[in-house]
């Protein structure tokens, strides 16, 4: 037996251990996940269990160096691990903006220092981080932001206004793009700060969006301190590791995993006459969309497949962001129209308090956070096919 | 399975992209039609084509061919649509080759596989009988008359039909128009009584013609695989089909793209590029994300076939796809290549009309949409 084979085997018998019963039920929605932090309140033991069992193997990060709270789990065996997770339902036993972007960014851009102080508690789900991008006036156009760092000797002196900080107001530490270096290029001038949200100066409020929900925040500096050790990088290079972090949130915001297919959802709902729906001109519609979206599906594997096989990615995670989140609009269009009305009730225990509705119009930002879809056509047309500008 | 090529192919990809390049552009289309050549198609082209393996992909070393499956021949096709070269290679190395490795008897394989994979011998497939592609929808009979068959009927968008060897005629033995059962497959030989060829000329100048039998008479050795029976060997290959036909909607797609991005960054109008125009780029960056995305829906279905397993789901979605993409892909070439698009001199003319037949060769985007459909359970 090969060692991935009984890598397998032992991962198989230690999930059927340990992974508790009520864990591998779906997720129904923001309020079974698990975002940790300091002040995060468990929904339940077996959430809490799940969690710190994982976290102690590194399984919440399973491809990070184990000195920095990982599993150490080379691509092959995050794979199985995956796969084996997947095959008993389990849910992931953390989500945070920690594991998805400031780690990854940490990991390329930090110390060693930084990467042994800040990276084993997001792995084990202590502290939640949240991310200091948008401003109101730098938008699609990041790079003008004006939030800015002075120089204070031993500390910068952080001034300005974020928004759409996702989850601010529930959020440990932030890690925030600032303009340090007033004098130099919009590019150039801007730092990686890392700090803490309960520094004097700083305060959130939650944005109602149309959903009804406040997942975003404004976020508020009033001269807020930050030792100068808490940059990552050089200063005025934070651009570099944005860009990078870019690129990386444009290809998890692309692949929304695998969600139910389209055609289960109209079938429950609609039924079937002599093996058809009924409905012909929906039923066209569902499988140009499910056409549509297998497509892209196999354009994100081939993608992985890609990079494994050593191709770099590039602009090419702009064009998979634009597709991507293009079509799960689509596939919430889609739901609104197998649904009919039934899909816009927005209170009451028949749609959950509206689930579907405010799904639907949350996905509505897919094309707009991380890089609208025009500015990831641009991107396409500048980096991929040359054109002139 | 990962989803790339894997050395060998990519090495077959280089090859066949410099090959067709060189030996078969869209000017040696252009000529074909200007001189209303009778062949349709150049014999040397087609004869080296073989000397490199491409008439024999999906044949074993044993049957004489080179055995690259059904990726192998994506990627000929992809370059074949990038040229849009003109050869029997889709009528006979692609479907005949299906049909027979499929259905054939050992006679039969003997006999006619390793001819086919040489360039010798030509074989098509007569299938449909109106512009709308329906394999259940024969009425072409074959009527038994003590040991042998007599079919009357008529066929038509009969890919390479004037200058194939052999047709191998779908008909009805049983049943009636729109059923699966009853249907059988015949091998009729050029040239045999009763078998009235008659070309069309089509928007793509390419080889098509009209077959009708009148009571042509065959042996039962003229019989492929088992009377009745032919449907799902026929979808099978029909499947192969149209894979490679993906294929090579793909490879125009590809071409029309680079060919518009590379005028966008040419031509100047108001004093500029015209690829500096928004308007221009977004259109530009939204179909390259659409090619990029039917690649890996063609090579999926390509590797499906190769797998073993039943294809169709994958054959359907990639051949939906396609249509949809090539459609966009030479409708946004011609636009915004503007006037000169629409001249016959320029060649994206040529594009757009190849495409529109490949779309409709076995299925067009409503057949295979609907195909999907009733696949995916729905």
């Amino acid at each position: 037996m090969s060692d991935l084979d009984t890598f397998r085997q032992e991962t198989r018998a230690w999930l059927e251990d340990n992974c508790p019963q009520a864990m591998r039920k779906p997720m129904k929605g923001d309020t079974d996940f698990c975002w940790g932090g300091r002040n995060y309140v468990f929904q339940s033991d077996d959430q809490k269990v799940w969690l710190d069992r994982m976290a102690a193997r590194g399984w919440t990060v399973p491809s990070w160096p184990k000195e920095y709270g990982g599993g150490g789990l080379s691509k092959e065996e995050a794979k199985i691990l995956a796969a084996e997770m997947r095959r008993i339902g389990a849910r992931p036993p953390l989500l945070s903006f920690g594991i998805w972007m400031l780690g990854p960014a940490l990991l390329e851009f930090g110390t060693h220092e930084q990467k042994l102080h800040y990276l084993p508690p997001i792995a084990r789900g202590e502290i939640r981080w949240c991310q200091g991008y948008s401003e109101p006036n730098a938008g699609s156009d990041l790079a003008s932001l004006a939030t800015k760092g002075e120089d204070k000797g031993d500390h910068f002196l952080v001034n300005g206004q974020k928004v759409w900080t996702s989850y601010a107001d529930q959020a440990d530490w932030i890690f925030c793009l600032v303009r340090t270096e007033p004098e130099a290029s919009k590019h150039e001038g801007i730092s990686f700060l890392l700090f803490d949200m309960e520094t004097e100066g700083v305060s959130t409020k939650p944005i109602k969006l149309i959903s009804g929900n406040s997942p975003f925040c404004e976020t508020f500096f009033d001269n807020v301190k930050v030792p100068k050790e808490n940059i990552v990088g050089e200063r005025g290079k934070g651009w570099t590791i944005a860009k990078y972090l870019l690129t990386h949130e444009r290809a998890m915001i692309g692949d929304q995993g695998v969600p139910t297919p389209l055609n289960v959802i109209a079938k429950e709902k609609l039924g079937l006459a002599d093996g058809q729906m009924e409905d012909k001109a929906l039923r066209t519609d569902v499988a140009r969309h499910e056409i549509d979206a297998a497509a892209f599906m196999f354009t994100m594997e081939r993608a992985t497949d890609e990079a494994k096989a050593g191709a770099s990615l590039g602009a090419f995670s702009s064009m998979l962001k634009y597709a991507g989140t293009e079509i799960n609009k689509d596939r919430h269009e889609m739901i609104l129209k197998v649904m009919g009305s039934d899909a816009l009730e927005w209170e009451g225990q028949f749609s959950n308090n509206g689930e579907v509705a405010r799904h639907w119009l949350r996905t509505k930002a897919n094309s707009i956070e991380g890089g609208t879809s025009e500015v990831m056509l641009n991107i396409i047309s500048k980096r991929i096919l040359n054109l002139p500008s | 399975m990962a989803l790339v090529l894997n050395e060998e192919q990519q090495l077959l990809k280089e090859s066949a992209d410099g090959f067709f390049a060189e030996k078969a552009p869209v000017s040696q289309l252009r000529k074909l039609r200007d001189d209303r050549d009778e062949t349709g198609y150049s014999k040397e082209l087609w004869s080296e084509m073989a000397e490199m393996g491409f008439a024999g992909l999906l044949m074993s070393e044993d049957e004489g061919g080179v055995d690259f499956g059904a990726i192998g021949a994506g990627i000929v096709a992809e370059s074949m649509g990038k040229n849009l070269s003109a050869s029997p290679f889709f009528a006979s190395a692609i479907v005949g080759a299906s049909l027979i490795k499929h259905a054939g008897s050992t006679a039969q394989k003997e006999a006619i596989l390793p001819a086919i994979a040489s360039g010798e011998v030509i074989v098509t497939l007569a299938v449909d009988e109106t512009g709308h592609h329906g394999p259940a929808s024969t009425t072409l009979k074959a009527v038994k008359s003590s040991d042998s068959y007599v079919l009357n009927g008529m066929k038509t968008f009969v890919p390479d039909a004037h200058v194939a060897d052999k047709i191998i005629v779908v008909a009805r033995t049983a049943g009636e128009k729109g059923d699966a059962e009853g249907l059988s497959l015949f091998i009729i030989d050029k040239g045999q009584s009763g078998l009235i060829i008659d070309q069309t000329v089509m928007a793509d100048s390419r080889n098509w013609g009209k077959v009708t039998l009148e009571d042509v008479i065959v042996s039962e050795d003229a019989v492929l695989g088992t009377v009745g029976e032919a449907f799902p060997v026929l979808d099978k290959a029909l499947d192969v089909g149209r894979c490679v036909l993906s294929a090579e909607l793909l490879g125009i797609s590809q071409e029309v793209l680079d060919r518009t991005v590379q005028y966008l960054q040419e031509r100047k109008q108001f004093g500029t590029l015209i690829g500096t125009f928004q308007g221009l780029q977004h259109r530009a960056a939204h179909l390259y994300s659409e090619v990029e995305i039917l690649r890996s829906a063609v090579l999926k279905a390509l590797q499906a076939v190769d797998a073993g397993t039943n294809p169709a789901w994958f054959a359907s979605l990639a051949k939906a796809k396609a249509c949809k993409v090539a459609e966009l892909a030479t409708n946004e070439a011609i636009q915004m290549h503007g006037g000169i698009g629409m001249t016959d001199e320029f060649e994206i003319g040529f594009f757009i009309k190849r495409a529109r037949a490949v779309q409709n060769l076995y299925g067009g985007y409503n057949y295979h949409t609907d195909r999907f459909a009733s696949l995916s359970g729905y």
